[in-house]
């Protein structure tokens, strides 16, 4: 008894509880508590997790095996990962990726922030309106308008089979982006833009030399919302770049790879596991902007 | 021309003549029109944008349901016959829309429920927090596409891992994604999976709870089930809202995963070809969005009837935006 007294002191050290069944009984059912939580915690992470540790094992199997019931590879076949690479077009579409990638967050960020500022700190006719179309357009289904942007791509502008169509786009502003860094810049109190216009700065040099040092976490989860969101893009891929394969991303490449290697399942899943490895690898290095962007998409309620 | 002079201030004599008479009116005038300049400059690039890229495609896509166009020849006017294809003949149309409807109600309610759950569990986890927290939300972050085909190798039936182990374990081993009745639910799976997202909102507004609140309701006596409907839910039922209603608009758009997947499993998959029929295993992924692209780049070059499903799509996706846009949602920020 005295035995776990001594134990639950410190648990218990700021208020000097009652040394009572009661209070022994309530130490217990904190114990159970921490013991289902981190269970059910447990049991979610391998429902996470599970998916990509199978993906890696058959990533890693010979040709023979991964068909078969062994879930463990009998080789570990790392040349796989090298072969991927001699696929015709594989590097080409790494090549592309990172162009489209790249090109689109820099024009997507240096776009949208004057863009969000002026909605943020401006007063001027028509702000709710116009607020009112950067949510439309945020939440306007891709889909919508593809058709007549696809006419003008090809009939007039003759692009299609090139990344144009996707990257042009990006310099003029992207609605989710310019909504995210609002959110952000409301936060911002006035008095810094009141001092900084009493300093002598015109608007331009305000957003330049006050405002943009302030805003960086916000940039840097746009940058990287927008990265993601065009190394990850298939449906833009798909009706622009389809017809000329020299043209086409990891996004796109990676669901012809299955058929054009049937059963080469192991291949796939190294391809596949590589496609996804920029991604985790960008979010490890950026992790708290990320968290820190996401839940400002939520806004307060 | 006065103004102009008045403004770089470079002869004070009669600004300030002017500045004594009943003043402020026309001053604060040229202030409202030199910010509201300088604001349409800032917010030029998005003006283009919103021309070029929505307001333009937008006018034309209506104008467009009504004629009939292949893109390479002129457009004819022939009235509401697209329309009427769409919404009658076109065998596809509304087993989109079922689809469609289906995965809007069923994956965004699995999604909210399964995601606040999680959000909870990690604001309860005090062990390792750093690594769960990583854990469950690493799916969010796989491509759509490299997820899909991830999740098709998964449970391929026959030679996926995950038939294997239900087959050890005695437990039934269902098509998935080639078996009509279980190709929806293997892409709620799959979405579910991916929850990473909406797992941070809910942790963010759970631990905006004031505690304050739980410890007010422990001392009346309120059990965890009490604290949770009474303090829990109406502290973060806007942000539940905010959750359901963008998560309708998202899904429906469902496209990448139901494309990926119906082509996967069907082993039929067709780079820049066109002879692979969408909706497998027979109909049961087709969604809207798969008819614009199958109506509009795939079948016949129908740019008429594809229009007419980007407008149903269109007005869709507006009604649930018009619920984020009340002034209560938040979302419009201070105003």
């Amino acid at each position: 008894m005295s035995e776990t007294l001594t134990l639950d002191t410190p648990a218990s050290a700021p208020a000097p509880a009652p040394r009572t069944a009661a209070h022994r009984r309530a130490v217990r059912n904190r114990r159970l508590n921490w013991i289902a939580v981190h269970s059910l915690g447990i049991a979610a992470a391998l429902f996470f997790l599970l998916p990509f540790v199978f993906l890696f094992l058959t990533s890693l199997m010979s040709d023979n095996q991964t068909l078969s019931a062994n879930l463990w590879p009998q080789h570990w076949v790392w040349s796989n990962y090298v072969n991927v690479f001699k696929v015709p077009g594989f590097t080409s579409w790494w090549k592309n990726s990172i162009i489209y990638s790249v090109a689109g967050t820099v024009l997507t960020v240096v776009s949208s922030v004057p863009v969000a500022y002026a909605l943020a700190k401006f007063r001027f006719p028509g702000r709710r309106v116009a607020m009112m179309a950067v949510i439309s357009m945020m939440m306007l289904p891709p889909q919508v308008i593809i058709v007549p942007m696809y006419l003008v791509w090809t009939n007039q502008l003759h692009l299609t089979g090139t990344l144009w169509p996707l990257i042009i786009p990006m310099a003029f502003g992207d609605a989710f982006s310019i909504f995210l860094l609002r959110q952000f810049l409301l936060t911002i109190p006035k008095e810094y833009l009141d001092a900084a216009k009493v300093d002598g700065c015109g608007e331009l040099r305000t957003l330049l030399r006050v405002i943009l040092p302030m805003i960086k976490p916000a940039i840097s989860a746009v940058a990287l919302f927008q990265f993601f969101y065009c190394w990850n893009d298939f449906f833009g891929p798909q009706i622009y770049l389809a017809q000329n394969p020299a043209s086409w991303t990891v996004s796109y490449g990676l669901q012809t790879f299955h058929s054009a290697h049937h059963t080469d399942w192991n291949l796939t899943m190294a391809a596949t596991l590589l496609v996804m490895a920029p991604v985790i690898i960008v979010f490890f290095f950026a992790q708290k902007a990320f968290i820190e962007g996401v839940t400002l998409t939520g806004v307060k309620g | 021309m006065s103004s102009t002079t008045a403004e770089t201030g470079l002869s004070p004599t009669p600004r300030r003549a002017r500045a004594s008479k009943p003043p402020v009116a026309p001053a604060l005038k040229r202030k409202r029109r030199r910010e509201l300049r300088v604001a349409l400059a800032f917010l030029s690039p998005w003006l283009i944008g919103f021309a070029i890229f929505f307001a333009y495609p937008l006018i034309s896509t209506v104008y467009f349901s009504f004629m009939h166009y292949d893109g390479y020849n002129p457009p004819n006017f022939v009235g509401l016959k697209n329309w009427n294809y769409v919404l009658t003949e076109n065998p596809y149309f509304w087993q989109a829309m079922r689809n469609t409807l289906w995965l809007v109600v069923v994956m965004v309610t699995l999604r909210v429920i399964f995601g606040l759950g999680i959000g909870m569990l990690i604001t309860k986890i005090k062990t390792g927090a750093g690594f769960f927290r990583t854990a469950f939300y690493l799916p969010y972050l796989a491509p759509p596409v490299a997820a899909t085909i991830g999740f098709a190798f998964l449970l391929n039936p026959g030679t996926g891992p995950v038939d294997h182990l239900l087959g050890k374990l005695g437990l039934p081993q269902p098509g998935w994604f080639n078996d009509p009745n279980w190709s929806k639910p293997s892409l709620v799976l799959l979405a579910v999976w991916g929850i990473g997202d909406l797992m941070v909102i809910f942790m963010a507004a759970l631990l905006d709870v004031p505690t304050e609140q739980y410890e007010a309701a422990s001392l009346d006596g309120a059990g965890p089930f009490q604290r949770f409907r009474y303090v829990t839910l109406p502290n973060i039922t806007p942000i539940i809202m905010f959750a359901v209603v963008t998560g309708v608009i998202q899904t429906l758009q469902f496209y990448t995963q139901a494309i990926v997947a119906g082509q996967v499993a069907s082993g039929v998959i067709s780079g820049a070809g066109t002879n692979y029929v969408p909706g497998y295993p027979s109909g049961s992924t087709w969604t809207v969005p798969q008819l614009v692209y199958n109506l509009g780049f795939q079948s016949n070059d129908d740019i008429g009837s594809a229009c007419v499903v980007s407008l149903v799509l269109f007005v869709l996706a507006m009604a649930f935006t018009s619920l984020l846009m009340r002034r209560r949602s938040g979302l419009m920020g201070d105003d």
